[in-house]
């Protein structure tokens, strides 16, 4: 079990060096970090000094070890537009973004399963028809447009919930803030994070649904029923459990995928995370935060990697036996 | 009384370009403790009567006509709750494939216990009391260690045990044993084959035991029924329909038992195919391969009929 953890954090290692090289290569082709700092009217010996405090005229591999190195302490420079550490930008915008996808995915997950299941047992009902048909609308539907349309219905015409902003935050600990502890910050949430879920959640539910009739074809639903078992045990026991394998995946992957892109959500509902924050930064071209954002990205995926592995395991009797 | 009567059981398939009689009013009936072989060629609708009994029917397939008794009930016409209740606890099934019918997740212990559970009021540890009694008594070893192991956990074999054990777990007095051993290794089969054999009749369980091997049947069963393209072709006695097949596809089925005695006055093996479903030719089916065909036989379709020992679907045994 262990030696599993270890063997995949090892096998994490050179997909971290390769998104690392990137992230530190972001320095050299993109833009010119000097002229942006320095500004247009610095003399030669100005970018010079500069250059040199930025570590800019040294070999390039020292270059990319040195900034591995800080990397692997947390240090990834001032961000160069408001000049402060971009740890601690990025910091101060994780909370705000977890807690959208993590929202954005349980609801997706709770709705979308559920949804699935139904869909797949009652194939040929009026609202199994209608909910693949909706689904449809939520697969296609670009989240921007999504956004917009609820706020416009929610917020512009009902006057039900608030059209951007995370509401009042409270701080958990050293670094962590949350909106929860408030009803203006749980409404703040909803519509950001129906518009961040709902492509997850159709897609689990067709997933779902498609997983679902495929398994109960299989002989081994036929004899649970041939034993006289309920259909509540047969559909949400049996069958459901064997379909999880490939769902854990999709939901793994989509939930790196929800906070990688949450930006376009982000800017839709000006929501104070990391992607407004990496939306902010590409427009100035600030490197370091755009560098670190990769980074954090890929650690990210790294970890949900891991986790899928490790629900696998627990789910599967049969790769326990393997390993 | 018989246990199970089935009379003029009619399944049909909706289907695009028409409707597809699979089963065309099948009749037999099966005793307390008997054991009936259902032998035919594959797609004759051996399984398909065996899913009917028990109201599995995959869709679009239904029955269209005819009724099914079970201890002097009409099950045909039963809603899906109480024939769920039949189902494992009075009417047990046995599947082909032991490596495909268990459930990969759920440890074979959980699977007895649900299921003995489902059906009989049970606490967690009779129920599990009762599961290593049934391992032990289709012959896995150290069951009180393997309750807890998954079915990829098991050979073949012992797989198949594990199926017998969770269709007779809840005591049934019947079982539809669907090609039992059709997917296992030769050398296993027999056992198999034994052990159901042993246990429904400690139990006195009824069998309807459905097989292409008439070896098989001639070993096991009671009296046997030959299935040729969604029809009974003929039933009897198992010696009578050995030694003295009344209808010629069942003579032909005999001729390739390799372990019986030789007959040399036997006809040999029969040509052709069964025909499909949506081409079923007119009066007997059998008649485009039929050695002994006459004229009758292309124009009347014939129900059972008495012949000696046995009864047959053939214009052969006609006494009018
Ligand atoms: N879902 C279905 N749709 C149409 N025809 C079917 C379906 N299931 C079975 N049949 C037909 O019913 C016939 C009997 O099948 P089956 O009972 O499985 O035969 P077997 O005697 O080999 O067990 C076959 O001809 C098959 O083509
Ligand atoms: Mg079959």
């Amino acid at each position: 079990m262990f030696g599993f953890i270890g063997s995949r954090l090892l096998q994490a290692i050179p997909v971290l060096l390769v998104v690392g090289f990137i992230a530190f290569a972001l320095f050299d082709y993109v833009g010119d970090p000097v002229s942006i700092l320095a500004g247009q009217d610095a003399t030669a010996a100005q970018r010079l000094a500069l250059s040199h405090d930025l570590g800019l005229d040294q070999p390039f591999f020292v270059q990319y070890g040195r900034f591995l190195w800080a990397a692997l302490h947390g240090n990834f420079g001032n961000s160069y537009r408001v000049a402060q550490p971009v740890a601690n930008l990025l910091a101060e915008r994780l909370p705000a973004t977890l807690e959208l996808a993590i929202t954005a995915s349980v609801l997706a997950f709770a709705i979308g399963v559920p949804m699935g299941v139904y869909t797949g047992i009652h194939r040929d009902s009026f609202l199994s028809r209608l909910m693949m048909a909706g689904s449809l609308i939520g697969v296609s539907l670009p989240t921007f447009l999504l956004g917009i349309l609820l706020i416009l219905a929610f917020s512009v015409g009902l006057g039900w919930l608030p059209s951007f902003g995370r509401g009042p935050v409270v701080h958990v600990g050293s670094w962590w803030t949350t909106g929860f502890t408030s009803w203006a910050g749980i409404r703040s949430l909803i519509l950001p994070a129906i518009t961040l879920g709902m492509f997850q959640m159709t897609l689990i539910m067709r997933l779902v649904r498609a997983e679902m009739l495929e398994v109960l074809r299989t002989d081994y639903i036929k004899f649970a029923r041939a034993r006289g078992l309920t259909d509540r045990s047969i559909n949400f026991g049996h069958a459901l459990k064997n379909t999880l394998v490939p769902v854990i995946t999709i939901i793994g992957l989509q939930f790196g995928g929800i906070v990688a892109f949450s930006l376009v959500t982000e800017t839709v509902f000006q929501w104070p995370g990391m992607g407004l924050l990496l939306v902010q930064s590409v427009a100035v071209a600030d490197i370091p935060v755009m560098s670190a954002y990769l980074l954090l990205i890929a650690l990210v995926f790294v970890m949900i990697n891991l986790i899928v592995d490790l629900l696998y395991y627990a789910v599967d009797p049969r790769l326990r036996a393997r390993r | 009384m018989a246990l199970l009567d089935v009379v003029d059981l009619t399944v049909e398939f909706p289907t695009r370009r028409g409707v597809l009689r699979a089963l065309d009013r099948v009749s037999f009936s099966i005793d307390a403790g008997e054991i009936l072989g259902v032998v035919g060629e594959s797609g004759a609708g051996k399984s398909l009567t065996g899913a009917a009994i028990v109201g599995l029917l995959e869709r679009p397939g239904r029955v269209a006509g005819g009724q099914i008794l079970f201890e002097g009930k009409r099950i045909d016409t039963l809603s899906a709750e109480p024939l769920r209740r039949i189902r494992g606890r009075r009417i047990g099934m046995i599947f082909q494939d032991p490596l495909t019918t268990l459930n990969p997740l759920y440890t074979i212990g959980r699977q007895l216990t649900e299921t003995m559970q489902t059906h009989m009021r049970l606490s967690d540890s009779e129920a599990r009391t009762k599961a290593i009694g049934w391992l032990d008594r289709v012959g896995i070893p150290a069951a009180a260690q393997r309750i807890d192991a998954y079915p990829h956990e098991f050979s073949g074999g012992q797989r198949q045990r594990v199926v017998i054990a969770l269709a007779l777990c809840a005591d049934p007095v019947l079982v539809i044993a669907d090609e039992p051993t059709t997917a296992l290794d030769v050398s296993i089969q027999a056992q198999i084959i034994t052990l159901l054999k042993d246990l429904t009749r400690d139990h006195g369980t009824a069998v309807m035991l459905i097989t292409h091997d008439m070896g098989v049947i001639a070993e096991t069963a009671d009296r046997v029924a030959v299935m040729y393209a969604g029809r009974i072709a003929e039933i009897g006695p198992v010696a009578a329909v050995i030694r003295h097949p009344a209808h010629p596809y069942s003579d032909g089925l005999m001729a390739s038992i390799p372990s019986l005695e030789h007959r040399v006055d036997r006809l040999r093996q029969i040509d052709g195919a069964m025909p499909r479903l949506d081409a079923i030719p007119n009066g007997c089916r059998f008649n485009p391969r039929c050695p002994r065909v006459f004229d009758r036989c292309t124009t009347e379709q014939p129900e059972l009929l008495d012949a000696g020992a046995t009864r047959a679907a053939c214009w052969l045994h006609a006494h009018d």
